[in-house]
């Protein structure tokens, strides 16, 4: 082997690179946000009796999960723009990972509604709570409960998609930035492990708060 | 608005050809990934639980970092090194790694919602210890462990589309080589989009199909 490791230079870059993690854990936060909000709704509209709701919400669920992630970043990214749409690499990356959480999520919500007994419900109801006090008191803390782990990994999955951007040209998140200070040096290896590490620290961080969480929210 | 396309016959070929590239490495991906993951995850419920967790948070690093990390190092790692893989052997190899990284997961939960009652009661009504694995464990642990070996079958097959980055030509990439020259994205994607689409529908539908079939053996 008459490669020589230089490692140096790519711990000299870590600065950078926490900079770009900062970038890459936004998007990750902001597409689950968006996720679980779109991803709710597509649960109650595929839930509803209205058939129009139920196979727009059918057909979100179904493209995003039978398609990959990329694809749906490409989409976003060369797609829109034939609308007269450009949304730049970040925004392509974002919608893209948000599209796809939405369609996870809204099945895991779907689930998480099912295993709640519908006497729950009528149960409230009848107590004297109108629909939404139902909702809100009664069924929400269950299905935060049941959904929990399953929200927690795909938080994972949206950290670990956001290293997608970087095809389409993103250039501020973790990947992105890794990818232009390689291009400059052509320590790649250095450099992407570097960034590996990073991402491994980073999910396994969160996944740590998720478990505080977890015991915290759910001790009774 | 002008609604002649650009897009031929052979701009089609030329993705179903991509598309061809990108099951072949599900195929060798799926192969070898669920046939390492079985050995590690029969090793794993079987070890005590420090060995087990030694292997499992390294299996668990495959899960941790992005997939087009682990394809940029091990590129990087096979020039630095000379072995001489192509970019498909290490897109092969990488993805292998990173299915039996899911599937020892799976084999293991498999393995160990078996209740242990059974596999003494099998025992103490004469049958070996193979005869035990074959004829109690296998049938049921395969029951609980096979809709997510489909998760995974469809998460790898999405996930070949990452390996663009290190030049290989599948499905999105020859899609993405016409929209250069055509300048007609949505309805390539869209084409595009329909191939993935009827390939992870079909097999969820075929595994659905499957399912069914093993249910009529339950007890």
């Amino acid at each position: 082997m008459d490669y020589t490791f230089h490692w140096y230079p790519a711990f000299k870059l870590l600065p950078k690179m926490l900079v770009g993690s900062i970038t890459t854990i936004e998007i990750a936060f902001l597409s689950m946000l968006f996720g679980i909000i779109i991803g709710a709704s597509l649960a109650l509209a595929k839930n509803s009796d209205s058939k129009i709701l139920s196979s727009f919400a059918g057909a979100w669920i179904e493209v995003s999960r039978n398609t990959p992630a990329l694809y749906q970043i490409y989409m976003a990214y060369f797609g829109l723009g034939t609308f007269g749409i450009y949304v730049g690499s970040f925004g392509a990356l974002l919608i893209g990972i948000t599209f796809n959480n939405a369609g996870y999520l809204a099945e895991t919500f779907r689930g998480g509604l099912r295993a709640i007994p519908a006497t729950q419900m009528k149960t409230a109801r009848s107590l004297g709570m109108n629909y939404f006090q139902a909702f809100i008191y009664v069924i929400f803390p269950q299905l935060l409960k049941t959904v929990f782990h399953s929200v927690t990994n795909q938080t994972v999955w949206a950290i670990l998609m956001t290293s997608l951007g970087v095809i389409v040209g993103m250039n501020t998140d973790l990947m992105g930035v890794t990818n232009e200070l390689n291009a400059l040096s052509f320590r790649t290896f250095e450099y992407f492990s570097l960034a590996a590490v990073l991402y491994y620290l980073i999910t396994k961080l969160f996944l740590g708060l998720a478990y505080l969480l977890n015991v915290k929210l759910f001790r009774y | 608005m002008n609604f002649v396309s650009e897009f031929s016959t052979n701009d089609f070929l030329y993705m179903l050809k991509g598309l061809g590239i990108s099951i072949s490495l599900t195929l060798w991906a799926v192969v070898c990934g669920t046939i390492l993951g079985i050995i590690f995850g029969f090793i794993r419920s079987g070890v005590g639980a420090l060995l087990n967790f030694f292997m499992g948070s390294i299996l668990d690093v495959f899960r941790s970092v992005p997939l087009l990390i682990q394809l940029i190092l091990f590129n990087a790692l096979g020039s630095i090194l000379k072995l001489g893989f192509s970019p498909f052997q290490v897109s092969c190899i990488v993805l292998s790694v990173y299915t039996a990284a899911y599937v020892s997961e799976a084999v293991r939960s498999g393995i160990l919602s078996v209740p242990p009652a059974l596999l003494r009661s099998a025992r103490s009504l004469g049958l070996t210890y193979f005869q035990t694995l074959r004829e109690i464990v296998f049938p049921l642990a395969l029951r609980v462990s096979f809709p997510t070996w489909v998760g995974i079958t469809l998460g790898v097959f999405k996930d070949t589309s990452l390996v663009l980055w290190i030049g290989i030509i599948e499905l999105l990439k020859s899609s993405q080589i016409i929209i250069t020259r055509t300048q007609e994205p949505i309805l390539i994607l869209s084409i595009a989009g329909l191939l993935y689409f009827i390939v992870s529908f079909g097999f969820t539908r075929v595994a659905k199909r499957v399912e069914k079939k093993w249910e009529q053996y339950e007890l």
